[in-house]
C-alpha cells in the first residue's frame, strides 16, 4: 500500500508564535491516523493546512504524490468534518448531504446519497433542518456529506467533543467500523487519548508544535520516548528517574523477596475510590508519591499504614530526561 | 427608590410617546385649530389631493428604494469583508461619518458635486440626492449585517468551500441565505433613514427633486397647518411598521 | 481568498473616499480660498477664514453651542439612568421596554421635532388648553428659544444615552446593590457610591453619542429656535446660504469635524474599538 498522505517539513508560523514546526508524516492508504495532543500542540493547525484553510509557511503536502500547496481548498480531493459539524442550517440533510455533489457532479450521485444516507442510518431525517437533530445525528449527516464526495482523505476535528459523554464511548466504535466500510483514510484529531488508543491504527502525538512521538497506540503507551508523552498517554509515577504505570505498581506490607522486583517502602497518604478499583497513594521515605491501582477486594489498607510498593522491572517506562 | 423607579420611568415613556400621541389626534380633528370639535379625516383627504406633496412622497419614495437596495448590496459585501479580517481604515472612516455632523456632510457633498459640475453638464437632482443617501445608508446596514455575522459560525464558509465550492459559492450559497432577514432587516432601518432626511437631502436636492421631508419642513415653518399633523401621522405609522418589522427580524 | 475580500470592501472604500474623504478635502481647499462676491470661492489662497474662526463673535456662537450641548446632555443623564436602571431590571420584559425607547427614535426626526412645534407654538396645544382653562390671557412664548432647542434636542437624542447605558447596567451583578444594602448603605447611598461609579463607562458613551449630534445640530435650533437661536449648525448653513461665504463656513464646518474626532478618538481608545 502506498502512501495516501505525505507531509514533508511542514511549519506554520503566525506572528507571535510558531503553530507548527517542521513536521514530517507518511499516511497510508486506509489507515485510522490519530493527531493526538494538548490544545495549542499544532493538531488543528495541521489539520487546517491539509484541507487548505491556511497556508504553510513552508513545507510540502502531497496528495497520491501530488503537490497540493497551490490548490484552493475547494480543489483538494479531502474532506472535513468539523468540530461543531457546521451543517447548514437553512438546508435539509438531504441538502445538506448533496451540497458538495453540486460542485463535484456524477453520474451516480443520486444512488449516492441514498446509499450514504442509508448507511449513515439517516432514512427517514431527509428533510429535516440541522437543527431537529440530535448530536448524534448531526455527526451522522457530517461524515455522510464528506463521505458522498468519496475523498482521498478524510479530516476529523475532535468529532466526538461535541457528543454527549456517555455516547461518545459507542460512536468511536461505530467510527472505526465505518472507516473499515468505506476503507478511506481517517485522520483523526484529538485531545483525548484514551480515544486515539482505543480507534487508531497509528497515532502522532504533537507536542507545543512538534512531533512528539509516532506509533502504534502500543508503542506510545508502553514505550513512550519522552517524559511527557508517558505522562499525556496515562497516569504514570516518577521514581528515581523513570516511570511506573499504577496498573503496573502493587503494593504488600512486606518487601517482596522474588527477582526481577523493584520495591520501595512508604506510609499510604490516601485512598481514593474510583469505582472498579482504588488509587492508594503512598509517601516514600524520601518525598516522592507513588499511585498504585488495587483491586477493591484486594484493598485492606488505611491511612497512615506502612506499606511496600513494588513492580516488575520489566514494566518500567524509561525514556529521555528531557 | 424601588416605587420611585417605575413612576420616573412612566413619566419618561410620556415624555417620549405623547407629543407623537397627540399629533396622531389632533390629526383626526376636524377644526383648523387647536381645539377638538370632532372627527374627521379633512386633513387627510386634504394631504392626499395636495399635487406637491404626492410628487415629493413620490420622490421620497424613489430615493429611499433605489438608496436602500444599493447600499444593502454594498453594505453588505463590505461587512462580509470586515467579518474576515478587520480593515482598520474603513471601520473607523464608516464610524467618522456615522458621527458626523448632517450640516457638513450636507455641505461638503454639495461642494463636491457643484465641483464636479463645473467639468460636467449635469445638475442637482434626484442622482446626487440617492449618491448622498446611498453614502451615509452604508454605515447602518454594515452595523446590522456585521453584528449579525459575529454571531454567524465560521465554519460555515469553510465547509462550503471543502465540500468543492468556490469562495463566492461559498459566499452565494451559505452566507447569504442565512444573512437575509439581517440583510432586510438593515434595508428596513436604511429605508427609514433615508426616507426621514431632511438636512443632507436639502443641501444636494435639485429643483425637480423636493422630497416629502422638505415639503413638510417648509410648511412646518410656515406656520400651523393641520395637514402636517396627518402626513406625520402617517409617515410614524408607516415607518414605525417598518421599523417593527426590522426588529423582528433581527431577532430571528 | 484575499481577491474575493477586496473585490468585496472596494465599493464602500470608493464611496468613503469620493463621498466622505474628498468632500472634505474640497472643503479643506475652499477653507483655504477667498470668498467669491456671488458665493463660491476664489483664489488667492489666504488663512483668513482660519483666523475668522476664532474671531470672538464666533467664538461666543461655538461656546454656546457647547453650552447648549452640554445642558442638553446633562438633561439626557438625568433623565436616562432611571430609564436604563428601570428597563435593565424589568426582567423579560427589557426588549419590550427597550423597543419602545427606540421606536420613536426610528420613526422620523423631523415629525418628532415638529410634534414640538405643534406643542409649544403660540397658538399651539400648550398655549391653546392654558387659555381655554383660562390660566393665561396671553399666549407664553414656548417656542423659539434656547429651552425650546434644548427640548428638541434631549427629545431626539435621548436613546443614544439610554442605549449604552442600558447595555451596562444590564451587565452589572444585580447582587451588587444587594451586597451594598446587606453591608448596611441605604438605598441612597449604594445608588450613589455603588451603581453610579460602575456605569460610569456607559455614562461616558452616552455622554459622546449625545454631545456630538447635539453640538453639530442644524434642524432642532432651526425649527424650534426660529432664527433666534445661533449654533455652530445655523452658522455654517448660513455662509452657504445668505452670507454667500464659503471658505469661512468651510472653516467651521471643518473645525466641527476636528472637534468630532476628537470625541470619537477618546471614545475608541477608552473602549478599545471603533462604534461598528
Amino acid at each position: 500500500m502506498g502512501h495516501v498522505l505525505e507531509l514533508r517539513g511542514l511549519s506554520k508560523h503566525f506572528p507571535n508564535h510558531v503553530a507548527l514546526d517542521d513536521l514530517s508524516l507518511e499516511i497510508s492508504e486506509g489507515e485510522f491516523f490519530s493527531l493526538l495532543g494538548p490544545s495549542g500542540c499544532g493538531k488543528t493547525t495541521t489539520l487546517r493546512l491539509i484541507a487548505g484553510f491556511e497556508a504553510p509557511t513552508s513545507g510540502e503536502i502531497l496528495l497520491r504524490g501530488k503537490p497540493q500547496a497551490a490548490l484552493p481548498p475547494h480543489q483538494r480531493k479531502v474532506s472535513t468534518v468539523f468540530q461543531n459539524y457546521a451543517l447548514f442550517p437553512h438546508l435539509t440533510v438531504q441538502q445538506n448531504i448533496e451540497f458538495g455533489l453540486r460542485y463535484h457532479p456524477r453520474p451516480d450521485a443520486k444512488e449516492s446519497v441514498r446509499e450514504c444516507i442509508e448507511m449513515m442510518r439517516l432514512d427517514g431525517k431527509q428533510d429535516r433542518k440541522p437543527a431537529q437533530l440530535s448530536g448524534g445525528e448531526k455527526q451522522r449527516v457530517a461524515l455522510a456529506r464528506s463521505l458522498v464526495l468519496r475523498p482521498d482523505v478524510l479530516l476529523l476535528d475532535e468529532p466526538l467533543s461535541a457528543l454527549d459523554p456517555n455516547l461518545r464511548k459507542q460512536v468511536r466504535t461505530e467510527l472505526k467500523a465505518l472507516q473499515r466500510r468505506v476503507g478511506i483514510t481517517f485522520i483523526f484529531i484529538t485531545h483525548d487519548q484514551e480515544e486515539a488508543l482505543s480507534v487508531s491504527d497509528r497515532i502522532a502525538l504533537l507536542y507545543k508544535g512538534r512531533l512528539e512521538q509516532l506509533g502504534t497506540p502500543r508503542d506510545l503507551y508502553l514505550a513512550p520516548r519522552t517524559r511527557f508523552a508517558a505522562g499525556f498517554l496515562g497516569p504514570v509515577n516518577w521514581v528515581n528517574g523513570f516511570g511506573i504505570r499504577p496498573e503496573s505498581t502493587r503494593l504488600s506490607l512486606h518487601a517482596p523477596q522474588e527477582t526481577g522486583l523493584q520495591s520501595i517502602p512508604g506510609t499510604v497518604q490516601e485512598l481514593m475510590f474510583l469505582g472498579n478499583c482504588l488509587h492508594v497513594e503512598t509517601r516514600t521515605a524520601d518525598g516522592q508519591t507513588i499511585v498504585a491501582e488495587v483491586a477493591r477486594e484486594e484493598c485492606t489498607y488505611e491511612r497512615g499504614q506502612a506499606v511496600h510498593a513494588f513492580w516488575s522491572r520489566h514494566d518500567e517506562i524509561r525514556c529521555d530526561p528531557s | 427608590m424601588k416605587r420611585l423607579l417605575p413612576l420616573a420611568a412612566t413619566g419618561i415613556y410620556a415624555f417620549l410617546h405623547l407629543p407623537l400621541l397627540v399629533l396622531a389626534v389632533f390629526s383626526v380633528n376636524s377644526s383648523r385649530f387647536t381645539l377638538w370639535e370632532g372627527f374627521s379625516l379633512r386633513w387627510y383627504q386634504a394631504a392626499f389631493q395636495d399635487q406637491q406633496l404626492i410628487e415629493a412622497t413620490v420622490n421620497s419614495l424613489l430615493i429611499a428604494a433605489v438608496a436602500t437596495a444599493a447600499a444593502a448590496v454594498i453594505g453588505t459585501l463590505c461587512a462580509h469583508a470586515l467579518w474576515k479580517k478587520d480593515a482598520p481604515i474603513i471601520t473607523m472612516s464608516l464610524s467618522l461619518s456615522l458621527v458626523t455632523p448632517e450640516i457638513v456632510a450636507g455641505i461638503s457633498l454639495l461642494a463636491l458635486f457643484q465641483w464636479i459640475f463645473r467639468f460636467l453638464n449635469v445638475h442637482l437632482g434626484l442622482h446626487t440626492v440617492i449618491l448622498a443617501h446611498v453614502s451615509f445608508c452604508i454605515s447602518f446596514v454594515v452595523i446590522v449585517v456585521l453584528a449579525r455575522l459575529r454571531t454567524f459560525d465560521n465554519s460555515l464558509e469553510e465547509a462550503a468551500v471543502d465540500l468543492g465550492a468556490t469562495e463566492w459559492q461559498a459566499f452565494r450559497h451559505v452566507t447569504l441565505p442565512n444573512l437575509m432577514p439581517a440583510i432586510v432587516s438593515a434595508a428596513l432601518l436604511a429605508f427609514t433613514i433615508s426616507f426621514d432626511d431632511y438636512v443632507i437631502t436639502s443641501m444636494v436636492a435639485g429643483v425637480d427633486s423636493e422630497t416629502l421631508p422638505m415639503v413638510l419642513y417648509a410648511i412646518a415653518r410656515r406656520g400651523a397647518n393641520p395637514m402636517v399633523n396627518a402626513i406625520s401621522t402617517i409617515i410614524v405609522l408607516g415607518l414605525g411598521v417598518m421599523i417593527l418589522a426590522s426588529e423582528r427580524l433581527k431577532e430571528s | 481568498m484575499r481577491r474575493l475580500r477586496l473585490l468585496f470592501l472596494f465599493p464602500t472604500a470608493s464611496i468613503l473616499l469620493l463621498l466622505f474623504a474628498v468632500p472634505l478635502g474640497i472643503l479643506l481647499v475652499y477653507a483655504c480660498m477667498t470668498r467669491g462676491a456671488y458665493g463660491g470661492t476664489m483664489p488667492p489662497f489666504t488663512g483668513e477664514s482660519w483666523l475668522r474662526v476664532l474671531d470672538p463673535l464666533y467664538l461666543g456662537i461655538v461656546g454656546r453651542s457647547f453650552l447648549v450641548a452640554g445642558i442638553s446632555t446633562l438633561i439626557c443623564v438625568v433623565l436616562g439612568f432611571p430609564l436604563a436602571l428601570f428597563i435593565s431590571r424589568s426582567g423579560p420584559r427589557k426588549n419590550l421596554y427597550l423597543s419602545l425607547v427606540m421606536l420613536p427614535f426610528w420613526t422620523s426626526f423631523l415629525v418628532r421635532t415638529y410634534a414640538w412645534m405643534f406643542l409649544l407654538r403660540d397658538t399651539g396645544l400648550i398655549n391653546t388648553a392654558l387659555q381655554s382653562l383660562g390660566l393665561i390671557r396671553e399666549p407664553l412664548p414656548l417656542l423659539y428659544n434656547w429651552w425650546a432647542v434644548i427640548l428638541g434636542l434631549v427629545y431626539g437624542y435621548l436613546p443614544f444615552m439610554v442605549l449604552p447605558l442600558f447595555s451596562t447596567l444590564e451587565r452589572l451583578d444585580p447582587a451588587l446593590m444587594e451586597a451594598a444594602g446587606d453591608l448596611g448603605a441605604r438605598p441612597s447611598q449604594s445608588l450613589l457610591r455603588v451603581l453610579l461609579p460602575l456605569s460610569a463607562p456607559g455614562i461616558r458613551a452616552g455622554a459622546i453619542l449625545v454631545f456630538i449630534p447635539c453640538l453639530g445640530a442644524y434642524l432642532t435650533p432651526d425649527l424650534l429656535g426660529g432664527g433666534r437661536t445661533i449654533l455652530i449648525g445655523t452658522l455654517i448653513q448660513n455662509q452657504f446660504s445668505n452670507s454667500r461665504d464659503w471658505p469661512f463656513g468651510s472653516a467651521i464646518s471643518l473645525a466641527l469635524m476636528a472637534l468630532v474626532m476628537v470625541m470619537l478618538w477618546i471614545q475608541v481608545r477608552r473602549k478599545g474599538e471603533p462604534l461598528l
